[in-house]
């Protein structure tokens, strides 16, 4: 980036590339709102000609909801029941409950 | 941070006591696993980071400082697991090094299909959500871990800077292109997906 860029926006055609480009690094910081408020309103000027680029940034802060949403795996209770096995500890058990989550012995295999 | 019950539990675990650290375990194990999964892509070496973490944690608890939560050393240690194992997998992919930042030609976006309004059903059935998972196994290991970090785990982006001993701008820097790269293959992905889902997103 340079420092002193004095762009005044006279541009009808939203679509042009070179355009584009030069915002393609910003998208992810204004998705964020962590964008300066400058280049933000520059950004939002070229959107409102550029169909393309909200497309763009409609979809990439979609791709980050829909991530944020995505439920963490669990963990399976072998893979617990091994990593206990490997550090050499028994299972927590919550105080009160000894059977809380006691490795049930139903043998698999 | 500093809760009581957490300056407790720290206490036991550096005093040795065993059910602290099955504690510990119980507490943290499943968030752990997560982690080490979506870095990982694959249940054997995300179990292998599971297991590597809590060893390491429990050989390294005395050197535990409490400048930030036992969670959070926990998921510095496993992102550093993770990273290990796959700079030894995929060498030329895990500069420890700032990777030399060119040709982002490939970043520009070429698809276009609005997929952003689909209704939630659609977006999140079964299906897609392998699909996303999938996607973020074929990102690079280097732009993976600031993503599931970041956008995953809900760290700042200070946080996954530290934790990955990156600059603040080359973690925004690999953010910006994991999430570019996200985007044009789920906007593929749901591109192909059945029409009459859009017909449905009323509002």
């Amino acid at each position: 980036m340079t420092g002193a860029e004095h762009h005044h926006h006279h541009h009808h055609t939203g679509q042009d590339p070179a355009e584009c480009r030069r915002y393609l690094e910003s998208l992810s910081d204004y998705v964020d709102g962590a964008l300066s408020e400058d280049l933000c309103r520059e950004l939002e000027t070229h959107m409102s000609s550029c169909e393309n680029c909200r497309v763009v940034v409609n979809t990439l802060s979609k791709t980050v909801t829909l991530y944020q949403q995505l439920p963490s795996p669990d963990i399976p209770s072998d893979v617990k029941q091994r990593l206990y096995k490997v550090l050499d500890i028994s299972p927590f058990y919550e105080p009160g409950s000894p059977t809380a989550d006691a490795p049930s012995a139903t043998a698999t295999e | 941070m500093s809760q009581p019950e957490n300056a407790e539990l720290v206490m036991r675990l550096k005093a040795g006591d065993q059910a602290a650290f099955a504690q510990l375990v119980e507490e943290n194990a499943s968030k752990i696993y997560g982690l080490a999964l979506r870095m990982m892509g694959n249940e054997t070496d995300a179990e292998d980071v599971l297991q590597e973490t809590f060893l390491s944690a429990f050989k390294a608890i005395d050197q535990f400082e409490e400048r930030s939560s036992l969670s959070t050393w926990l998921y510095r240690i496993a992102s550093n697991a993770a990273l290990m194992r796959l700079r030894r997998k995929e060498p030329e992919l895990v500069s420890v090094d700032e990777p030399v930042e060119t040709d982002d030609g490939d970043l520009m976006p070429r698809q276009f299909f609005d997929f952003c309004c689909l209704p939630e059903d659609y977006l999140m059935r079964g299906e897609a959500r392998e699909e996303l998972a999938r996607a973020i196994e074929e990102l690079p290991p280097t732009l993976r871990s600031v993503f599931v970090l970041r956008d995953i785990e809900g760290f700042s982006t200070e946080e996954t800077a530290d934790t990955l001993d990156l600059s603040i701008s080359a973690v925004k820097s690999r953010l910006m292109r994991a999430r570019l790269k996200l985007r044009e293959r789920l906007s593929v992905y749901f591109s192909q997906g059945p029409v009459i889902a859009e017909t449905r997103s009323g509002s």
